[in-house]
């Protein structure tokens, strides 16, 4: 038994552990952290694929500035305890029916494909880190120049739209 | 080291991961976790990408991936602008409130 296998192993159950935690818990900043707990795991997932670019672009993008920008929300609105609300009596046992057809549609069409999956998933024996790098790069520098240099422009457009919907108006009182 | 374990297994993460997030946005009633689950279901793509970049060995995969990031990045700082302004003028943020539209 190779040791990726019990680690494979492990993060599947810790990741699909954290997004259960993430689904039942009734404190938002719980949620929270579990997120950032699924989306570590998810981190070390990328490394065992070969990826260490997009692992740790995923620990400092996501698990550092978009889930403390989720924690800074939550703790500013104090939503860390909302009242208990009264929904619709059939929302619960519809959404948890819809979710499991989705699941079991994916795992249809995985199950039914596997054998093309299975013909996939054999890649050289061993990968150079380094050489997968430098052809990402070269990829992402040449062949994607044009939408790399427009993702910069959508940021922009979302830093101008956050500050214009937050700003307050000049007649309207302090809240 | 040796690749053993089957791209089907990360497949098959990606996809429980998803439809947990699918059923969190379903169940949940308050928008930030609604907004984590959203989160969640960009992540599992995200894995199916970069399992699938490796499997046919181009880098392609994980440059959608870095795509979906600066993407959803952008969405989070609109969305949770939103979540604030909305908190503003209702001074709560259960999403059954929202039904100024409603006929």
């Amino acid at each position: 038994m190779d040791y990726t296998l019990i680690l494979f192993i492990i993060l599947a159950a810790v990741a699909v552990a954290s997004a259960a935690g993430l689904l039942v818990s009734r404190n938002t900043v719980y949620a929270a952290l579990f997120l950032v707990l699924n989306f570590a795991t998810v981190a070390v997932f990328y490394l065992l694929l070969g990826a260490p670019f997009i692992a740790l672009a995923q620990v400092t993008i996501y698990a550092g500035a978009i889930m403390v920008l989720f924690l800074f929300v939550i703790m500013l609105l104090g939503a860390d305890k909302l009242p208990k609300a009264k929904g619709l009596p059939w929302q619960r046992p519809l959404a948890i029916v819809l979710a499991a057809v989705l699941l079991v549609e994916a795992g249809f069409l995985l199950f039914q494909r596997l054998q093309l999956t299975a013909n996939l998933a054999s890649p050289e024996a061993s990968i150079n880190t380094t050489e997968a790098l430098q052809s990402l790069a070269k990829t992402l520098f040449s062949q994607y120049l044009l939408p790399f240099e427009v993702t910069s422009v959508l940021l922009l457009v979302a830093m101008i739209g956050v500050i214009v919907l937050t700003k307050k108006e000049k007649g309207e009182q302090e809240a | 080291m040796t690749q053993i374990i089957p791209l089907s297994w990360y497949l098959a993460v990606s996809m429980l991961l998803f439809s947990m997030g699918a059923l969190g946005v379903l169940i949940r009633r308050n928008p930030l976790i609604i907004f984590m689950s959203i989160e969640l279901m960009l992540n599992a793509a995200n894995l199916a990408f970069v399992a699938f970049a490796r499997s046919f060995g181009v880098p392609t995969g994980q440059i959608f991936v870095f795509f979906v990031m600066t993407v959803s990045a952008a969405e989070v700082a609109v969305g949770l602008a939103l979540i604030i302004i909305i908190f503003r003028n209702k001074h709560s943020i259960d999403v059954d409130l929202m039904n100024s539209l409603k006929g």
